[in-house]
């Protein structure tokens, strides 16, 4: 690349979105389906049915603590493919990027893309770029498209929690929200947090191998535990109840989010999953969960119950309360 | 700092118990008014209203800032935002408390430029970046964050920044208390008093309170075992007929407070009335920039106009800022005002009551 920065040409059409491509995006993704630079990827596709889901990431800044947009935008695809049961195989990338913006910081994020995708064991296969002016975006924005294979017979909703089944997450809560807000100006912590964003496919795949009766798994990104629980106890007409003791929370997050008023069930997650399983597996999808490089905080914290699409917190010394969604944008105690 | 001791259940009970022992001593209905948002907060979030014994009630008083924000100081934000080369910068839960006739996230999805910014100091940076527009903060907040604005302005002076101004909404706590005492319409019986504002201005300017109106004062932290043993000590002065002012929050507030913190308001600051929303003006509880520092005023710097301010019909919020009513009391609770649709600003803010309400208890929900 001759240019340091992305220029308007670059998404041209012409000989310098060529050069973009083929020297910088194609060499750093590395995958040989890409490498044939088709319109279209033609691909090898395992019997059973599709899995398909898009996500399309603006998040600022794009560096942060343990990760960046480029590991966000593959582990979020990966995820978002893989709650339904499915094998994630193959992914397409869209970048917006704004006049300006570094070639150096978009390799650093092509190479992170790069390395998630190895983690994940899927392929990145088609892709397109566009440019706009400068002031027009946030130096770069991604949406990924992602594909998987979804066994005949395995079927999973959130509308398919029963009383009696468990709720498990993978592991400790709001790590990756907090990592991104210490990283804004005005606001730092004397312990660093990083970003959880990881892919959790593998995961995914042992707990349904350890439970095969799993009712179903949601990644809670925005809005948090809170947005997914209660997406849950509506679509399926079940009370949820939680325990807040049993939630694995890092003393430096519970602690960053009570500087700042935050509540840490409300807290952003890219590499967490809440599980709902049959009391009689919920032990060996915990296990199976513990056993995954990315499940060691794992943990069983609360239960579904009768009732009519509400989600209640146990406080630790006998209060109940309610657990809400997110409305707007979590903001910063001023008092 | 580890908090799990003030998160202790075991501690808890222990209070739970203490307190309604000492609530059976004294055996009539008593009102206690947390002051502070973020005790409003906690109190909902870890369910303690439902610990308290039956003559015992926590009512929420004027302590989130948004709320207390009068229709006027919104509006007159407003106009600033709608200035030609002007960007306005507020805390987030500003945008979206309405006033009289528009709101801020109205105005920025007009196309006017309203951005929310996380400290004075980020809007700072952004006039630095924006040479050619004039930046203002709309500040609100207690004793907590005007520091923080005045830093703000130390760090502009240091600069030369000359497109950074602020336009003061602030309030300070004590006095707005004395009127609280003095409304004939509240019968409190105790405060629980501000943990981050003492922090900066320690006990001492609360005592007056407790000497003047026999209303006994305790300044408590945010976690459930901090509250629970607020509200023990003020039981305790209740049942043994003392007033005083006391810390319960020795690991956040000396009694002197601050004094660095709050000379440098002093330096930028002077005390003027204050509109509070509900309220009324209270003299002396509001902080306006010192004359010598008018070019960093943005009221005076960029001059505006104001609509004639017009109340929000049905809105009771006054009442609830009282604590003469609780937030499911009022007619429009959960019914025409909700987060999601809030007509007036307890309902806005993270730290207001209604939304406290709302959030944490099913309280007036379907």
């Amino acid at each position: 690349m001759r240019s340091d920065r992305i220029l308007l040409a670059h998404g041209s059409g012409g000989t310098m979105m060529r050069e973009l491509i083929e020297e910088c995006i194609v060499p750093d993704f590395d995958d040989d389906a890409l490498k044939r630079l088709d319109d279209a990827a033609s691909l090898d596709f395992p019997a059973g049915r599709l899995a398909f889901s898009t996500d399309t990431y603006v998040v600022h800044p794009i560096f942060f603590p343990g990760g960046d947009i480029g590991r966000l935008a593959i582990c979020g695809t990966v995820n978002d493919v893989a709650t339904s049961g499915a094998t994630p195989l193959y992914i397409s990338v869209g970048f917006v990027l704004e006049e300006g913006f570094l070639v150096e910081d978009l390799r650093r994020v092509l190479l992170s893309m790069r390395d998630a995708a190895r983690e994940a064991g899927v392929h990145i296969v088609t892709g397109d770029t566009k440019v706009v002016e400068k002031g027009h975006g946030d130096g770069i924005f991604i949406n990924t498209a992602g594909v998987g294979s979804l066994p005949e017979g395995l079927d999973l909703s959130g509308s398919y929690c029963k009383p009696g089944d468990k709720v498990l997450v993978s592991g400790t809560l709001g790590d990756h929200g907090i990592a991104i807000i210490s990283t804004r100006e005005g606001l730092s912590f004397e312990t660093s947090i990083e970003t959880d964003a990881a892919p959790l496919n593998a995961l995914i795949g042992n707990v349904l191998a350890a439970a095969p009766d799993t009712r179903c798994f949601r990644d809670p990104t925005r809005g948090g535990l809170s947005s997914t629980l209660n997406e849950m106890a509506t679509a399926s007409g079940v009370q949820i109840t939680v325990v807040e003791d049993a939630v694995p929370v890092k003393p430096q997050v519970r602690g960053a989010s009570e500087m700042l008023g935050y509540d840490v069930f409300q807290v952003a997650n890219e590499g967490k999953m809440v599980a709902i399983v049959p009391a009689e597996q919920a032990e060996a999808a915990l296990a199976a969960m513990k056993a995954s490089p990315y499940g060691e905080d794992a943990a069983i914290i609360g239960d579904i119950e009768e009732g009519a699409g509400k989600v209640y917190v146990k406080t630790s010394f006998g209060s109940t309360r309610i657990m809400d969604m997110l409305v707007g944008e979590q903001l910063p105690r001023i008092c | 700092m580890d908090l799990s001791s003030f998160r202790d259940p075991e501690i808890a009970r222990g209070l739970i118990e203490a307190i309604a022992a000492n609530a059976a001593e004294i055996g009539r209905e008593v009102k206690i008014m947390e002051v502070c948002g973020t005790h409003t907060v906690a109190i909902a979030k870890n369910g303690l209203r439902a610990v308290m014994p039956d003559n015992v009630t926590l009512l929420s008083g004027p302590g989130c800032p948004v709320c207390v924000t009068a229709n006027e100081d919104i509006d007159i934000a407003i106009e600033l935002a709608k200035r030609p080369d002007t960007i306005v910068t507020t805390f987030g839960d500003m945008m979206k408390v309405p006033g009289s006739y528009s709101s801020l996230a109205r105005e920025k999805a007009d196309g006017h430029d309203v951005r929310i910014v996380y400290s004075p100091l980020d809007a700072l940076a952004l006039a630095a970046k924006e040479p050619d527009k004039q930046v203002v903060f709309v500040a609100v907040g207690f004793e907590t964050t005007i520091p923080l604005i005045a830093a703000s302005i130390l760090r502009a002076e240091e600069q030369g920044l000359t497109n950074f101004s602020v336009f003061s909404a602030h309030k300070t706590v004590p006095l707005a208390l004395a009127a609280l005492a003095n409304d004939p319409e509240v019968k409190i019986d105790a405060f629980i008093l501000p943990g981050h504002v003492s922090t900066i201005i320690g006990s001492k300017p609360y005592e007056f309170i407790a000497e003047e109106f026999h209303i006994p004062g305790v300044i408590t932290g945010f976690e459930p075992v901090d509250v629970l043993q607020g509200v023990y000590m003020l039981l305790k002065q209740l049942e043994e007929g003392r007033a005083e002012v006391e810390i319960g929050y020795h690991r956040g507030v000396a009694a002197q407070g601050n004094p660095t913190a709050w000379a440098l308001v002093e330096k930028y600051f002077e005390p003027i009335d204050a509109d509070w929303r509900g309220i009324g003006v209270i003299p002396g509880t509001g902080l306006g920039l010192r004359a010598e520092y008018d070019t960093y005023n943005a009221v005076v710097k960029l001059p505006v106009t104001p609509p004639e301010p017009k109340a929000i019909k049905g809105c009771q919020c006054g009442e609830v800022l009282r604590g003469i009513i609780v937030p499911y009391e009022c007619k429009l609770f959960a019914k025409g005002c909700t987060p999601e649709h809030p007509i007036g600003p307890c309902m806005v803010s993270s730290e207001g009551s209604c939304a406290a309400y709302y959030r944490f208890t099913d309280y007036g929900k379907a």
